[in-house]
């Protein structure tokens, strides 16, 4: 080390100066990039855009359901997990058809968008804003670039979530004037962890398109369009229905037609977060399985309740599928950024 | 004594590099301990068939500017990215600050400050939080990055500006922030990929000055590519020419000018009044001085004589110009030497290597 520092050519300290910093720096690059990346979501108009546009997704069904479960309260005074009630159930009297009138389906429509906003632009507008070739030039490595950059972004995603979670929380609170129990909090917590690692899939996507795609408005532009058909309860659930309905045309019996629609179904990321979801906030909710469901109903089980741990290892290859899709499209996203050329 | 092998026997580091023969190995290429801050060896890029770089072969000494000079798509930016250890090398090795690039890229990151070609900062920050985010990241603690970024600030002349937003900066300004950028971390050699392309006239005057004054001051070596050849002839030490992945000069100007330049130098000489109808004789007088070769007369009037000599000779002929027109009464107003432009010396080493048709060939 001294031998080589001695080559330096700097007659004067700024060689010594610099090599004599290494043991003062303790933090990984990645660190202060997600630093950075944080401050600028936290301080864009994307992030309050898409906190109004979440927030409405909300509360909407948030204050229709808060009707029910307040009118219906007072004489269900002591039922379990009424509070939940809030998130999972749908107002009676309300038809959108195919789509689900309830807070939890309508997050999951809406909690993508801030993966794909915060995931769309990440390299390629440093590429355009001709930052990335100084950036790299600095001290750290090229995977800090991306690293950071997801860790701040999913950082944002979580405080975004976090603050709808609890103005929901609070919404709830006040209409119904009903405190959560220990369960329930503890239930809706891990609602948002789930919740969380779903838009982290989205961010990990949408940072894969920014690293593949050179311009930011057609990356954008892609990112949306696959929320568009994958999210929205309108194209993508409806082609992977009619092809489940195609699968399971050959079914013999109710149950095993209702499987194979449910495993079609499940090609789409959104159906295994919604599975999740349900199981989380719905602890009378015993299986998962589509079949099982279909026979319970067929054969009028009673209702039983779940504690939290049985509901999330009812969920457990749910959520173990959210984080292999989240890994594989980070780790591709992260493939293709190494090699890539530096310059424009 | 004599028995007692050499140093130079038994350290590999003393071999000669080869001149012929393919090298696989990275490893069999030696940089001697004490080379300058910036050397290369048979470094190359290769792009599937197209070669970027071919087999460069660099030394940058320490408190020179180094002019890395070609056209567009000569492989200026490949070896910049290479020594910055931000392409990979198909061949040969670099050394740069005593690392290789290639695997130690953060130990040279750390000592080399970088202005990209076409730099770019963070739009919704200011010049000072742009730097600052570049201190960080080198993890300059705070305190000493404040006034590391208040003194290169003042040092580029962009004190008064630092505090605006960099998307209201014009382009010679995020240029001088792009170099305040590089010295934030202290650098031991600083790297200018283009500093001067798309800059009005003053704007490069005034980099090319703070490049001096730069290396004056710091004792920093300074690596700079262009392709804008005349600019910055004035501001480098010595020049590297570069065609088509290959250095096909390097040397001072005046070297490059004996090396490609014309057989003749030229010297132009002014009279006071000398009428059209005088020329003749005028030249007559110019062509008896020992060591001109030819004088042309001046197309227009008012213009100078224009006087052909040995280059080795010029001297001589200048002291026996002025003896002479001292003696003959005739009145100079001006005697000078043309010293050959970059632009001249590098079309001539172009067709001189037979690669005047080869522009172009790599990004």
């Amino acid at each position: 080390m001294t031998a080589e520092t001695s080559l330096a050519p700097a007659p004067v300290a700024p060689a010594a100066a610099t090599s004599g910093r290494d043991s003062v720096r303790l933090r990984p690059g990645w660190i202060t990039i997600a630093g950075k990346e944080l401050a600028d979501h936290l301080l864009s108009i994307r992030l309050y855009v898409l906190l109004i546009v979440l927030g409405i997704a909300a509360l909407i069904p948030l204050y229709f359901v808060g009707e029910d479960v307040r009118s219906a309260a007072s004489s269900a005074s002591g039922y379990p997990a009424i509070f939940l009630y809030l998130f999972a159930y749908q107002p009676q009297g309300v038809n959108f058809g195919p789509l689900a009138f309830t807070v939890q389906a309508f997050i999951a429509i809406a909690a993508p968008l801030l993966g794909v906003a915060f995931g769309f632009d990440a390299v390629n507008g440093e590429r355009h804003q001709g930052t990335l070739p100084r950036l790299l030039s600095q001290p750290i490595h090229r995977d800090d670039v991306i690293n950071g950059k997801f860790a701040g972004g999913l950082l944002a995603i979580t405080i975004a979530l976090v603050v709808v979670l609890l103005v929901m929380t609070g919404f709830g609170m006040l209409r119904l004037g009903i405190v959560p129990k220990a369960d329930e909090i503890i239930r809706l917590i891990a609602w948002l962890g789930v919740t969380v690692l779903y838009v982290a899939l989205w961010l990990a996507f949408g940072m894969l398109l920014s690293v593949v795609i050179r311009r930011a408005a057609t990356s954008a532009l892609v990112g949306f369009g696959v929320w568009l058909f994958v999210a929205m309860p309108f194209i993508g659930p409806l082609l992977v229905g009619l092809l489940g309905s195609y699968v399971a045309s050959g079914a013999t019996t109710q149950a095993e037609y209702a499987s194979t629609i449910q495993w079609v179904a499940r090609l789409l990321p959104g159906q295994v977060y919604a599975e999740a979801s349900a199981a989380l906030l719905r602890p009378n909710l015993t299986t998962v399985s589509a079949s099982e469901i279909y026979s319970a109903q067929a054969q009028q089980q009673i209702p039983t309740l779940l504690s939290f741990d049985q509901s999330l290892l009812l969920i457990l290859p749910h959520i173990v599928i959210l984080f292999a899709l989240t890994i594989g499209c980070f780790a591709l996203a992260y493939a293709r950024f190494m090699r890539q050329e530096v310059r424009a | 004594m004599a028995a007692s092998p050499t140093p130079a026997s038994t350290t590999p580091t003393d071999r000669r590099v080869p001149r012929k023969g393919r090298i696989r190995q990275r490893e069999r290429i030696q940089i001697p301990e004490d080379a300058g801050p910036i050397v290369t060896r048979r470094l190359s890029k290769r792009y599937g068939d197209l070669v970027a770089v071919d087999n460069l072969e660099l030394d940058v000494r320490a408190g020179e500017i180094f002019g890395l000079l070609g056209q567009n798509g000569a492989g200026k930016t490949t070896t910049i990215l290479m020594l910055l250890g931000l392409a990979e090398p198909s061949a040969g090795v670099a050394r740069v600050v005593g690392f290789d690039p290639t695997r130690d890229p953060l130990e040279v990151k750390r000592r080399v400050g970088y202005l990209p070609d076409n730099v770019g900062f963070y739009d919704g920050m200011t010049g000072r939080e742009n730097l600052r985010y570049t201190a960080r990241l080198n993890g300059i603690p705070r305190t000493e990055a404040e006034a590391k970024i208040d003194a290169v600030l003042d040092q580029v002349g962009m004190s008064a500006r630092a505090d605006t937003n960099v998307d209201t900066y014009s382009r010679g300004m995020l240029q001088r922030l792009g170099i305040a950028d590089a010295l934030v971390k202290d650098p031991a050699v600083l790297i200018l990929d283009e500093p001067t392309t798309a800059i009005d006239p003053i704007g490069v005057v005034e980099i090319l000055d703070l490049l001096r004054t730069l290396v004056r001051e710091r004792g920093l070596a300074v690596l700079l590519s262009s392709h804008l050849l005349a600019q910055v002839q004035s501001v480098c030490d010595r020049v590297g020419i570069f065609a088509a992945g290959k250095l096909i000069g390097i040397g001072t100007v005046p070297e490059l000018a004996a090396q490609f330049g014309e057989e003749s130098a030229r010297i132009e000489v002014g009279f006071e009044d000398v009428d059209t109808g005088a020329y003749e004789a005028t030249a007559k007088v110019l062509r008896s001085i020992k060591g001109v070769a030819e004088v042309r007369v001046p197309e227009r009037p008012g213009e100078p004589f224009t006087v052909l000599a040995q280059r080795d000779t010029t001297a001589s002929v200048r002291e026996a110009l002025l003896a002479t027109a001292a003696s003959k009464g005739m009145r100079l107003s001006s005697v000078r030497e043309i010293v050959p432009s970059l632009d001249d010396i590098y079309r001539r080493a172009l067709h001189a290597t037979g690669l005047a048709g080869a522009r172009g060939t790599a990004a």
